[in-house]
C-alpha cells in the first residue's frame, strides 16, 4: 500500500501541472494569438470612431491602451477552468492529496504567460497606433507587466466561480470588471505620468502591492469557488 | 464537517425561530425608522438653515449621505452572511445574503439618483465624474453582478456559497475601490467642479442628517428582514408549520 | 475480519425536497470489494460523491480509520482513488502524458511503469498518441491504467465498465480481486453483473421513495 513519502511535494505537483497547461496552450496557440488579433481590431477602431487627430490620439492613448490590454485579457479568461472541469480533470486536482492553492497558482500563472504576458508584448505596437508620447512606453511596459498578473488572478476568479455555469462568457465579464477599476487606474495612471515626464515610480509601487495582494488571495478565493462548483 | 453550535446559534441557524422573532420585531423597528425619518425629513426640510452657498438644493444630502451610507453598509452585511453561509453553512445566512443584495442596490440607485439630482443645481449636469459618484457606480456593478451570479445557478445552495465568496472577494477590493477612485479623481479633478460637500457642517445641518442616518439603518434592517421572512416562507413552503400559517391567514 | 477501514453512519440526503436516501450505515475492512446497487436514480453516484468527498450536503457521518474523511481530508485523498464519469483524461494529451499528470500530483512513479501500465491496459504503442485520436474505450483505458500503478487503499469506481470491451471487462474484474487480495478496498456501482473470484458485497439502494 501506499507510503507517506510516495506522495509527492507540492512543488513536484505544481511543476506537474505547470508543464500540463502549458503544453496544453503551446497546442492551442490560436487561443493565444486571438485575443492579441482582438486588442489590433479594437484599436483600429478608435482612430475610424473618433477620427484620425494625432493630438486628440495621443490624448487618450494611455488609458485606451489599457483598457484594451484589459479586454483581451480577460477574453481568453474564461476558459482558464472550463475544459478542466468538463472532462473531470478539475475534479481529480481538487480530490489529489495536493493543496489546490499552489495548483490554482500554477494554472492561472500560465495563463498570464499566454494571456498577459503576450499582451504586454504586443502593447507597444498598439500604443504606437495611437502615437503615445515617448515617455509613456517604459511605464505602459512595467505597468502592464505588473497589473497583468492581477487581471489574471482576478479574471481567474471569476472564471472559477462561473465554471459550473453552461454559459459563462458575460457572467465573467460583469463579475470581474469592477474588481479592475484599481488596476487599470494605477496602471493608465502610470503611463500618463510618464507622458507627461512626471515620476511614475509610485503608481508603479501600488501597482506591485496590488499585484502581490492578488497572488496571495486569489488562489484562496478560486480554490474555494472550485470546490463549490465541483459539488453540483 | 460535524458542528456543536452553541444552542442561540443554532436556534438562530432556524428559519422558523426567525420567522416568529423577526415577526414579534417587525412593527417596532417599522414604526422606529418612520419616526426617524418623518422628523429627520421634517426637520432637514423645513427647519434646517438654507446653505450659504449652495442654497436649498444642498437638502438633497439628507437622501444622499444616509442611502450611500447604507449602500456600503448593506455589502458588508451581504459579506458577512455570506462568510457565515461558508463557514458553518448556516441556511438563514443564505437566505440573508440573497434578500440583502436587492436591497443594497436599490439603496445605491438612490444614492445615484440622489446624487444626479445634486449635481444637476450644482454643476449644471446630472451625471459628474467625481469621486462620490464613481465609485458609488462601481459599488452598484457589484451588487448586479452578485445578483446575476445568483440567478445564473439553479441550487440555491450552490448560488448562496458562490455569491458569498464573490461577495467576500468584494469586500476585500471595496476599500481599495474607493481608495483608487479618490485618489484618481484628485489628479482628474477639472477646475470648475472644486466644491464637493460642505466640509464644515452647522450643528443644525448634520443634527437631522444623523437622525436620518439613524433612520436609513432602521428601514434597511426592517426591510431586510421582512424579506427574510418572505423567503422563508417561499423556501419551507413543504413544511408543516409554514402551511398552518397559511391555512390561518387564508381562512 | 479485521477493524473496519470505512465507516459510514447514518447518511441521508435531501435533493431538492426529496429523500434521494436515508439511513445508510455499514462499514467495510481491507480486501472488501462493495458493489452499489439500484435503479437509476436511487443516488448510487451521489452517494459516492459523498464517500470521495466530493460533495459534503449530506446527514451523517462518513469515518476512514476512524477520522472525518472531510475533516481530515488531505489525509484522505492521498489514500483515495476516485474515477467517475468524466474519466480526467485531456484529449489534447497523449496517454503518457495524462498519466504524467496525475501521478505528478498522486504518487511518485517512474516514467517506466507508466508505460508498463499502458502496456497492460492494451495500449503499448499509443504512449505518444493524443487522446483524442482514441476511440471511447481507449480513453477510459487510460484512466484505467491509473489503477495499475496506484498503490492507494481506498478506490471508488462510478461504473467503471462503461465504454469497455468484453475482455477489458474481465482484465478489470481481475484488477479489482488483485486489489483485494492485496489488502485494498473497492467501492464500485455498475450494472453491470460481476463476476468476481473473491466474495464481494452489495448493498441495495431502494430509491424513488417520494416524501
Amino acid at each position: 500500500m501506499l507510503a507517506e513519502e510516495q506522495i509527492p511535494g507540492a512543488l513536484q505537483a505544481c511543476r506537474g501541472t505547470f508543464k500540463r497547461d502549458l503544453l496544453l496552450a503551446m497546442r492551442r496557440s490560436g487561443d493565444i494569438v486571438n485575443p492579441l488579433v482582438f486588442a489590433l481590431i479594437v484599436v483600429t477602431l478608435f482612430p475610424l470612431g473618433i477620427g484620425p487627430e494625432k493630438s486628440t490620439l495621443t490624448a487618450i492613448a494611455p488609458g485606451l491602451v489599457w483598457v484594451v490590454a484589459l479586454l483581451a485579457c480577460l477574453l481568453s479568461v474564461d476558459r482558464v477552468f472550463r475544459d478542466d472541469y468538463l472532462d473531470g480533470t478539475l475534479q481529480q486536482m481538487l480530490l489529489s492529496p495536493q493543496p489546490s492553492y499552489f495548483l490554482v497558482l500554477a494554472k492561472v500563472t500560465v495563463h498570464w504567460l499566454v494571456s498577459g504576458l503576450a499582451v504586454t508584448l504586443v502593447a507597444p505596437l498598439l500604443a504606437l497606433m495611437l502615437s503615445l508620447a515617448g515617455g509613456g512606453y517604459l511605464p505602459l511596459l512595467v505597468s502592464l507587466l505588473l497589473g497583468t498578473v492581477s487581471l489574471s488572478m482576478i479574471g481567474a476568479i471569476g472564471a472559477a466561480l462561473t465554471v459550473g455555469l453552461k454559459r459563462g462568457g458575460v457572467l465573467v465579464a460583469l463579475i470581474v470588471l469592477p474588481l479592475y477599476v484599481p488596476v487599470l487606474i494605477f496602471g493608465a495612471g502610470a503611463v500618463e505620468a510618464g507622458c507627461q515626464g512626471l515620476p511614475y515610480s509610485g503608481h508603479l509601487a501600488i501597482l506591485a502591492a496590488l499585484t502581490l495582494m492578488a497572488l496571495v488571495l486569489a488562489p484562496l478565493a478560486i480554490g474555494g469557488a472550485l470546490r463549490i462548483n465541483m459539488d453540483d | 464537517m460535524a458542528f456543536r453550535w452553541p444552542q442561540f446559534f443554532h436556534k438562530l441557524g432556524s428559519p422558523r425561530w426567525f420567522y416568529r422573532i423577526g415577526g414579534l420585531w417587525l412593527p417596532w423597528l417599522a414604526g422606529i425608522a418612520a419616526c426617524f425619518l418623518v422628523i429627520g425629513a421634517i426637520w432637514g426640510l423645513a427647519f434646517a438653515p438654507e446653505d450659504f452657498k449652495q442654497g436649498n438644493s444642498y437638502r438633497i444630502i439628507f437622501v444622499h449621505v444616509p442611502s450611500a451610507f447604507i449602500a456600503l453598509a448593506g455589502y458588508y452585511v451581504m459579506a458577512t452572511a455570506g462568510a457565515i453561509s461558508l463557514i458553518w453553512k448556516m441556511k438563514l445566512a443564505d437566505i440573508a445574503l440573497k434578500c440583502a443584495a436587492p436591497i443594497g442596490a436599490a439603496m445605491t440607485v438612490l444614492a445615484l439618483i440622489s446624487g444626479a439630482t445634486w449635481g444637476k443645481p450644482t454643476w449644471g449636469t446630472w451625471w459628474v465624474w467625481d469621486a462620490r459618484n464613481t465609485s458609488m457606480l462601481v459599488l452598484l456593478f457589484l451588487y448586479l453582478g452578485i445578483y446575476a451570479l445568483y440567478n445564473a445557478f439553479e441550487r440555491e445552495e450552490q448560488a448562496a456559497r458562490i455569491c458569498a465568496v464573490l461577495a467576500l472577494v468584494g469586500t476585500v477590493n471595496i476599500p481599495i475601490i474607493y481608495k483608487s477612485v479618490d485618489w484618481w479623481f484628485t489628479l482628474h479633478q477639472p477646475a470648475t467642479i472644486k466644491l464637493t460637500e460642505p466640509t464644515t457642517m452647522h450643528a443644525s445641518m448634520w443634527q437631522p442628517l444623523l437622525l436620518m442616518i439613524v433612520g436609513f439603518y432602521v428601514l434597511y434592517t426592517t426591510l431586510l428582514i421582512e424579506r427574510i421572512r418572505v423567503e422563508i416562507l417561499v423556501r419551507e413552503r413543504r413544511t408543516r408549520w409554514v402551511q398552518d400559517i397559511v391555512l390561518a391567514s387564508g381562512a | 475480519m479485521s477493524e473496519p477501514l470505512l465507516e459510514v453512519r447514518a447518511l441521508g440526503c435531501e435533493r431538492d425536497h426529496r429523500r434521494l436516501f436515508e439511513n445508510i450505515s455499514f462499514a467495510a475492512s481491507a480486501g472488501e470489494v462493495v458493489q452499489l446497487a439500484g435503479p437509476n436514480g436511487s443516488g448510487k453516484t451521489t452517494l459516492l460523491r459523498f464517500l470521495a468527498g466530493i460533495s459534503q450536503a449530506f446527514e451523517g457521518e462518513i469515518l476512514w480509520r476512524g477520522r472525518d474523511i472531510n475533516a481530515a481530508a488531505i489525509d484522505y485523498r492521498g489514500q483515495m482513488l476516485f474515477l467517475g464519469h468524466a474519466p480526467a483524461v485531456t484529449l489534447n494529451l497523449t496517454a503518457l502524458e495524462n498519466l504524467q499528470w496525475y501521478f505528478a500530483l498522486n504518487q511518485q512513479v517512474s516514467r517506466a511503469s507508466l508505460c508498463a501500465a499502458l502496456a497492460d491496459v492494451g495500449l503499448a504503442g499509443y504512449e505518444e498518441v493524443p487522446a483524442y485520436r482514441m476511440s471511447a474505450g481507449q480513453q477510459r483505458r487510460i484512466a484505467l491504467a491509473r489503477l495499475r500503478v496506484s498503490q492507494v487503499p481506498l478506490w471508488i469506481l462510478d461504473e467503471p465498465f462503461t465504454a469497455i470491451d468484453r475482455a477489458g471487462v474481465v482484465e478489470l474484474e481481475g484488477l479489482l480481486a488483485e486489489h483485494a487480495a492485496r489488502g485494498g478496498m473497492v467501492i464500485l456501482t455498475t450494472h453491470h453483473p460481476l463476476n468476481l473470484d473473491t466474495p464481494y458485497r452489495r448493498i441495495e439502494l431502494e430509491g424513488a421513495n417520494a416524501g
